[in-house]
């Protein structure tokens, strides 16, 4: 490095700073600053410090989960006092059990949310993976073994985002229009293959059907539940806290450990609390108890996805597609073929959710399909309220989870205090419009300040 | 893909005689307009150019011509004495050739990081390698001395305009890059974040690199540039270290093409400059 000592020595200050401190100020050359790898003013260590580069974040438009959460714990304060039932753990399953759908088609809206397009699609795909994998496993038709049916019904569900994803991509449709075309088309398909009848999964002793069943409603042992837990959570929390002490130990932008200890003892909480809450016997007559498998498969689809948007090359590039195309374009970036693996990623988990759908409805008729239409709209409100920006590049599929966890909340408290669902529309409309309007305020605070 | 961008810094500061990058007579034409008619150019090392001109003199498209962006007609290109063809970006990119546009082609929602290493970041084991690129990135600021950002984890939509510019340089001169095109750098700028923006040019000079600046503002140019070259209507009508110019030469320069009515070759102005 090419030295200049006898510039003038500026040190910046860390603290709150006066506008004409907010500027780089290029001319900052002490002899340590010069010396350490790292300037010192871009590491937050303490706490103080870190809630600060927080906040900072938030007023850039980077709200995070925060508000999402804040709004969980109104929506359960409010409920509560109107009806006690609300918190009772058999509500709170049965609760979980009707927001599943909710966070599954919120996070496959969000890879194209992401991008800044819309996928008006999701719910139409979700109904048609619900009639082939029903279809699939009847005893009296395919026969299909279940894995062989979730599998091919997933494919085709991808298959149809790849072909969305291909004309909004390569021919630069707007995918308004051809996600509208999508879920017509969609309709009218997933009911000839439904082929006017009802086709049912429960109630049957056949192997692949009782399989596509408890997906949805089977739930672990309460002891193997709680052996799930201690073994996610202390190898989860095992990685977050040596990943954080390395990136601390090499200078590295990281929270202090007292955050780091912080997180893993809320979660932490937050899961003994869960299956708490599951291992207490939720059924009117016998027994049911332990952790509903929709739980974990929640879990892992939220990993999953949370690794390839967050950690890999592909997640990079859809954020920096939705941020700023043209830079992406000159980075090297192909956008048509991202662009059309995220319909493809889309619709994958749509499919996801169709399969939980089928096993959720129990049987599919052709009413159950036209009402799959009206998911489409909760799962852009669910991806929205939990904090996804409609303009692109923004969100995460935590997002999704706990949008869809609010839009549950708000049907199931309204129902147990007895609302109609005219009103219940009205109420989540009114939660997205909140949500949008937080949206475009923060995006408007993000502008950069020239 | 991925150099040390410490490597950088050891171009030796000292101006070789051979210019770094050399241009000869070059044309350009779109259709019927000729954009560029033989246009001469060079940029030593570890010296400043600034390529002044006014609105179509032709400064962007000579600019892109030395990017990638457009191919030259006709004319040669030298880099370090050898002819060498520019056909796309990558192809200056491969040559050490980084350009940083007026616009900046910054992501707003990704972090200082993450920008920095947009389209070449690094891997380990499939995944995107943090540590390494934030590392890396931390140690291309600091060496150009970017210091006040408050984080390296920071989105780009909460810095400032002089912020954006800095991170968008380093950007520029993470790759082992030899010469550095900054297209119109302080044109959003207020006059302190223009002053600091100029010292991350100077910087760029003192570690070897050759630097080609265009801009309207003679001010700037002044400040920062070791030579001047004007281009009118598409040619080159002056090249020559800045101590043969004044502001009022420069002026009529670019809105005349000439000096005291005395057209002049750009062969007789870059031996003996003006005045």
């Amino acid at each position: 490095m090419v030295g200049r000592e006898n510039d003038p020595q500026q040190v910046a200050t860390a603290t709150e700073p006066a506008p004409a401190e907010q500027l780089v100020d290029l001319t900052a050359a002490s002899g340590a600053a010069a010396a350490a790898e790292v300037p010192p003013e871009i590491l937050a260590q303490s706490l103080g410090q870190y809630l600060r580069a927080w906040v900072q974040r938030i007023r850039s438009g980077d709200s995070g989960v925060l508000p999402v959460v804040l709004g969980i714990i109104v929506v359960a304060v409010v409920f509560q006092i109107a009806n006690g039932k609300f918190l009772s753990p058999q509500n709170l399953v049965n609760l979980f059990e009707q927001s599943t759908i909710y966070m599954l088609l919120a996070i496959a809206e969000i890879f194209a949310l992401l991008l800044g397009e819309i996928d008006l699609s999701v719910g139409l795909v979700m109904g048609l993976g619900a009639v082939l994998v029903a279809e699939e496993v009847q005893p009296a038709g395919l026969n299909w073994p279940w894995w062989l049916a979730i599998i091919v019904a997933l494919l085709i569900c991808s298959a149809v985002g790849a072909i969305q994803g291909t004309l909004v991509a390569r021919l630069r449709m707007p995918s308004f229009i051809v996600t509208l075309g999508g879920l017509l088309i969609l309709e009218g398909v997933a009911i000839i293959v439904l082929g006017g009848s009802l086709v049912g999964i429960g109630n049957s002793h056949f192997n692949n059907e009782v399989f596509v069943y408890n997906l949805f409603w089977g739930q672990f042992d309460p002891a193997v539940s709680w052996i799930l837990l201690i073994v996610v959570g202390v190898l989860a929390a095992t990685w977050e806290w040596f990943r954080d002490a390395r990136r601390r130990r090499s200078g590295l932008v990281a929270p202090p450990a007292s955050l780091t200890a912080l997180k893993i003892v809320v979660a932490a909480a937050a899961g003994i609390l869960v299956v708490a809450v599951c291992n207490v016997n939720r059924a009117a007559f016998g027994s049911i108890e332990g952790l509903p498998y929709i739980i974990p498969i929640v879990l892992v689809v939220l990993a999953a996805w949370t690794v390839l948007l967050q950690r890999t090359r592909f997640g990079r590039y859809v954020y920096a597609i939705g941020g700023n195309p043209e830079a992406a374009r000159r980075a090297g970036i192909s956008l048509p073929s991202i662009r059309t693996w995220c319909f493809v990623f889309g619709a994958l988990t749509a499919g996801i959710a169709g399969v939980l759908f089928a096993s959720w409805q129990v049987s599919i008729t052709t009413n159950i399909i036209k009402d799959a239409n009206s998911y489409v709209l909760l799962a852009v409100a669910a991806a929205v309220i939990g904090g996804t920006s409609l303009f692109g590049g923004r969100g995460r599929t935590i997002h999704g989870v706990l949008g869809g966890l609010v839009i549950g909340a708000i049907y199931n408290g309204l129902y147990l205090i007895g609302v109609t669902s005219e009103w219940i529309d009205v109420v989540v409309a009114l939660v997205l419009l909140a949500a949008g309007t937080i949206d475009v305020l923060s995006r408007r605070g993000a502008q950069p300040r020239a | 893909m991925n150099h040390d961008p410490g490597e950088a810094a050891s171009v030796g500061a000292s101006a070789p005689a051979e210019p770094l990058l050399k241009l000869r007579g070059i044309d350009k034409h779109f259709g019927p307009v000729q954009a560029l008619y033989q246009v001469n150019l060079d940029l030593p090392a570890g010296q400043v150019t600034g390529l002044c001109g006014d609105n179509g003199a032709g400064k962007s498209v000579l600019t892109r011509c030395i990017a990638g962006v457009h191919q030259a007609d006709h004319g040669q290109i030298f880099f370090e004495g050898h002819p060498v063809h520019i056909r796309t970006t990558r192809d200056a990119a491969a040559l050490g050739i980084e350009t940083v546009y007026q616009d900046l082609a910054l992501a707003d929602n990704l972090d200082i990081v993450q920008n920095m290493f947009l389209g070449r970041e690094r891997l380990r084991r499939g995944l995107l390698d943090e540590d390494s690129m934030e590392r890396a990135a931390g140690e291309t600021l600091s060496s150009l001395r970017v210091t006040t950002v408050r984080s390296i984890r920071q989105p780009v939509a909460s810095l400032s305009g002089g912020q954006r510019q800095s991170v968008a340089v380093a950007k520029a001169v993470m790759w082992n890059s030899k010469v550095v095109l900054l297209d119109e750098p302080t044109a959003a700028l207020g006059v302190v974040q223009t002053g600091m923006v100029l010292d991350l040019v100077r910087r760029l000079r003192d570690r070897g690199l050759a630097v080609m600046v265009i801009s309207h503002n003679l001010n700037d140019v002044f400040q920062v540039a070791d030579r001047i070259a004007v281009l009118h209507l598409g040619r080159m009508v002056v090249e020559g270290p800045v101590a043969g110019f004044d502001r009022q030469s420069v002026i009529e320069y670019m809105t005349t093409g000439t000096l005291n009515g005395r057209s002049r070759t750009p062969m007789e102005s870059a031996a003996g400059g003006s005045v």
